[in-house]
């Protein structure tokens, strides 16, 4: 995935401004950054869910308006839940993911099956698959949308936010499966709040602040430039109030705890 | 049977089978989508549709398809290109739809009494052509959202997903919009425009009550859909009712069954899940005093906890150990 001075804008307000980046086969880059830096804005601009203002955005070296090759990208949007208005199961949900290669009017194949029976171990749901995913817990359907993801063989990897939820021990099964997908040539970009157990599986870490890059080198450079405190939001206390405005708030008293 | 004897009661019927089959199998993708109201709102759309028919003197099955699909379709779009939300939009065309159906018919000097065949079905007044057209159309829409089902359950559950594996979101949204739009027309006579939508939701919704895949909920929706018409129409010729409003409180009371058994089924199930195995810790905690023997018939739930058997007393899972009993 190549992108090159990419700017966003939803609703005339400038989200992402004059963005490069570049993921590799058998790359694992995260895009980190505090809520409304514009990282979720960045990958679904990339994949083509929000419209560019400008710049340029190829897909496994084809420009994106001209690509259909969908087959080849798994994505795992930022979603809270894996559930819809009638129940499905955890297979139909990651059924969904071999779409892409599946014509009209075809059924699933003995391929696609084995597909998904595959996806499922990897993210150790075997057991669950014909559980409705809404009897599922937040990180496990988490793990269900990764799977959809994996079940096709992608060569380009998009995932936006998968970890939320997810607890610790699970979080590091799920960053040994996105380690062994590089290392198959996957190209993986992953948008997170922080890395977590998947650091020392990341090649690369872009931070973005308000829209732009603010840094991108090795997790390690990262750290160091920014702490391991990765919430980058701006705490506005009661004695920080904005110039020529009145405080709503009365100052608070010594001896008052915050 | 005295019932099947009678031509206009055959047409009836048939014309019930169609709506009961194709109503429940748009609407599942309705309530996936968290838009199980867009068939009332198509509904308010068509009488826009028969009012122009009444007025221009086209039949009125006719032009209220077109309405209404060229209403569905405008609800999508305007949803798609992320305006307003799903709700708003059709809250839009709901009013302006009923408004310009009254009006209309006011202008071509049509009684309330005729607005009501269309707004509450007249079953028995369904004519041969009728029957055709709406067979017809009902096969369409049964072929198109059974043949389709990976892609629109896909499109239903996933909007994102759905689009970066490819798929013309946007056309499916509008085809599934389209094909609620005819399944009003081809409902109007049967349960009429105002109730189309409960046959739309309510077999969807008792369905559910007691399925866990999307494919069992397809099904059972629309064979309840079916029992519900068939058998609506059946009982509104014995008891004289109207048959509009018997399918659709027969249909309600299906769901009134469904709801209880459904809580009691899913409790079925969660007593009876193994407990997680995976990294629990053991508490080697003793029962001291306890007379009875765990067994098999023993009274107590037996449940599988990883390589053993607990045995659920009084909210503690008790495990045989060494002539004692362990907490587990």
């Amino acid at each position: 995935m190549r992108v090159q001075n990419l700017t966003v804008a939803l609703g005339g307000r400038p989200i992402i401004r004059r963005v490069d980046l570049t993921v590799r086969p058998g790359e694992l880059v995260t895009v980190l950054g505090g809520n409304g830096s514009g990282k979720s804005t960045l990958v679904r601009a990339a994949l083509g869910l929000v419209p560019a203002t400008s710049g340029r955005v190829e897909l496994l070296g084809i420009p994106l308006h001209r690509f259909r090759d969908w087959v080849r990208i798994g994505y795992v949007p930022q979603r809270s839940t894996a559930a819809s208005g009638v129940p499905a199961t955890v297979r139909e949900v990651v059924a969904a993911g071999r779409l892409a290669g599946r014509g009209l009017l075809r059924p699933l194949g003995r391929r696609d099956r084995a597909a998904i029976d595959a996806a499922l171990a990897a993210v150790d749901l075997a057991d669950r698959h014909r559980d409705p995913v809404a009897e599922l817990s937040g990180g496990q359907q988490q793990r269900v949308l990764v799977a959809r993801s994996l079940v096709s063989s992608p060569d380009l990897l998009v995932l936006d936010e998968p970890l939320a939820g997810v607890d610790l021990a699970h979080q590091d099964t799920l960053s040994a499966l996105l380690a062994e997908q590089t290392a198959r040539g996957v190209a993986l970009v992953l948008v997170a709040h922080e890395l977590g157990p998947l650091a020392r599986h990341v090649d690369r870490a872009v931070v973005l602040v308000d829209g732009r890059v603010a840094f991108d080198g090795t997790p390690d450079e990262e750290a160091a430039a920014f702490g391991h405190d990765h919430v980058h939001h701006h705490v506005a206390g009661p004695g920080d109030p904005v110039p020529g405005i009145p405080h709503p708030m009365p100052a608070t008293r010594p001896g008052t705890p915050r | 049977m005295s019932l099947l004897s009678y031509e206009f009661m055959q047409r009836a019927l048939l014309a019930a089978l169609a709506t009961g089959l194709t109503a429940p199998a748009i609407g599942t993708y309705l309530v996936q989508k968290r838009l199980g109201l867009l068939g009332d709102g198509i509904g308010h759309i068509a009488l826009t549709g028969v009012a122009l028919g009444l007025l221009t003197g086209w039949a009125p099955l006719v032009t209220a398809i077109a309405v209404s699909v060229v209403g569905a379709a405008a609800i999508e779009t305007l949803r798609l290109r992320g305006r307003t939300s799903g709700d708003v939009a059709l809250a839009l065309f709901f009013y302006g739809g009923i408004a310009g159906g009254v009006l209309l018919t006011g202008i071509a000097g049509s009684s309330a009494a005729t607005l009501n065949r269309y707004l509450f079905g007249s079953i028995t007044t369904v004519s041969d052509s009728d029957l055709l057209l709406v067979s017809g159309l009902a096969a369409v829409v049964l072929a198109v959202s059974v043949g389709l089902a990976p892609q629109f359950f896909a499109v239903c559950q996933d909007e994102e997903h759905a689009r970066v594996s490819g798929l013309p979101v946007a056309v499916y949204s509008v085809l599934i919009a389209v094909l609620a739009a005819i399944t009003v027309t081809v409902a109007m006579r049967t349960v009429g425009l105002l109730l189309v939508s409960a046959l739309m939701v309510v077999p969807v919704a008792t369905a559910q009550q007691v399925t866990r895949s999307f494919r069992a909920t397809l099904s059972l929706a629309m064979g309840l859909g079916v029992v519900a018409s068939l058998s609506g129409v059946w009982a509104s010729f014995q008891a004289d009712t109207a048959p509009g409003p018997t399918i659709v409180l027969l249909a309600l009371a299906g769901f009134a069954v469904a709801a209880p058994l459904g809580g009691l089924l899913r409790r079925h199930r969660r007593v009876r899940a193994p407990f997680d195995d995976s990294g629990a810790v053991e508490t080697h905690e003793h029962e001291v005093d306890h007379p009875h023997q765990h067994g098999p018939g023993c009274g107590h739930r037996a449940v599988v906890h990883g390589d053993h058997v607990d045995y659920v007393h009084d909210g503690h899972r008790h495990v045989p150990h060494e002539g004692h009993y362990d907490e587990h």
